[in-house]
């Protein structure tokens, strides 16, 4: 059953990197995002709500990297299509 | 442990399975169109108005200026659309606080649908505000090399609200599921407060990137 042990093993390591990995970009991005509209909402008080609008709006397109990366890795652990196909073909 | 709401099925008949995604999205639908049925039962245009119909006063009209701020000139013809999507997916959000309910946009089949709608509105009302011809030309803007870009990214925008609200609503959902193995006591009340919290923020913003695209295709094209 070595090829089961290596899928298992496999899905594993690259589920915990996906994620790690794919969290430092849009972590960094989403930083600088906030910290640029504080400067300019601190600079200009009245145009507070159209800032504030859009970087939520900038928020979630720079999240939607990091959705991806997590969705790989739960399909990696939860839904992995070559340890259900691997388990069949082992149970028979 | 069940990756969304749509392995719970119900019942079967023949090839069809009732699983919980659509009991859930019955509810929402009953709720929503029950609730506003009986408020504008007796609809006050002047003087004191109850609490209720001041409670929907209020979100229309702030639905009105939000897309009158994206860029939509008349939000009339466009506030049925997408008031409709930041409704449901809001809703969908709230009614997480009653037990045992499991959201319906934390399956890919039904945030899918709903990015499949936009997909299907955007050319509908570029097409009613210019014309075929002014939207097909608009897919060459500014040269004819941007084409396959034009049409991938019209296919991928939609791919993206799709996955961007199913992530944000399992997410949501699996960290608490985990948490309530490993510390069941005072820890998942604050990650299902931040869940409603991420929900409602993911409802504004698939409302507002639905209004956006529609003006981008609608207001350009405008006669």
């Amino acid at each position: 059953m070595i090829n089961m042990t290596a899928i298992a093993v496999a899905s594993i390591v690259t589920a915990g990197f996906t994620i790690s990995i794919g969290c430092i970009g849009p972590a960094l991005g989403e930083g600088r995002a906030v910290a640029t509209a504080l400067t300019s909402v601190a600079q200009q008080p009245d145009a507070a709500p159209t800032i504030t609008r859009t970087l939520f709006v900038g928020l979630a397109m720079i999240e939607s990297t990091a959705i991806y990366s997590f969705v790989v890795s739960m399909i990696l652990i939860f839904a992995n299509p070559f340890w259900t196909s691997a388990v069949h073909v082992g149970g028979k | 442990m069940r990756l969304s709401s749509d392995q719970l099925i119900y019942c079967h008949h023949g090839f069809f399975d009732l699983n919980e995604t659509i009991v859930s999205t019955w509810v929402i639908m009953f709720l929503l169109a029950a609730g506003s049925a009986l408020i504008t039962r007796k609809l006050v245009y002047e003087g004191p108005v109850s609490r209720w119909q001041n409670v929907l006063e209020i979100i229309v009209t702030t639905i009105q200026s939000q897309i009158k701020e994206v860029g939509l000139k008349k939000p009339e013809k466009f506030i049925g659309f997408i008031g409709t999507l930041f409704l449901f997916v809001a809703i969908a959000a709230l009614l997480t606080v009653v037990p045992g309910y499991d959201p319906p946009t934390g399956s890919l089949s039904t945030t899918t649908a709903l990015a499949l709608c936009v997909f299907v509105a955007v050319p509908l009302y570029g097409i009613e505000a210019g014309g075929v011809s002014k939207y097909l030309k608009s897919f060459v803007q500014p040269t004819p090399i941007m084409l396959p870009f034009n049409i991938i990214s019209q296919l991928s925008r939609t791919l993206a609200l799709a996955i961007r609200l199913f992530g944000n609503m399992m997410s949501g959902a699996m960290i608490v599921a985990i948490l309530l193995t490993i510390t069941p006591f005072i820890f998942p009340i604050v990650m299902t407060a931040l869940g409603l919290l991420i929900g409602m923020v993911q409802a504004y913003i698939f409302a507002v990137l639905a209004a956006v695209y529609i003006a981008a295709a609608a207001e350009t094209n405008a006669a």
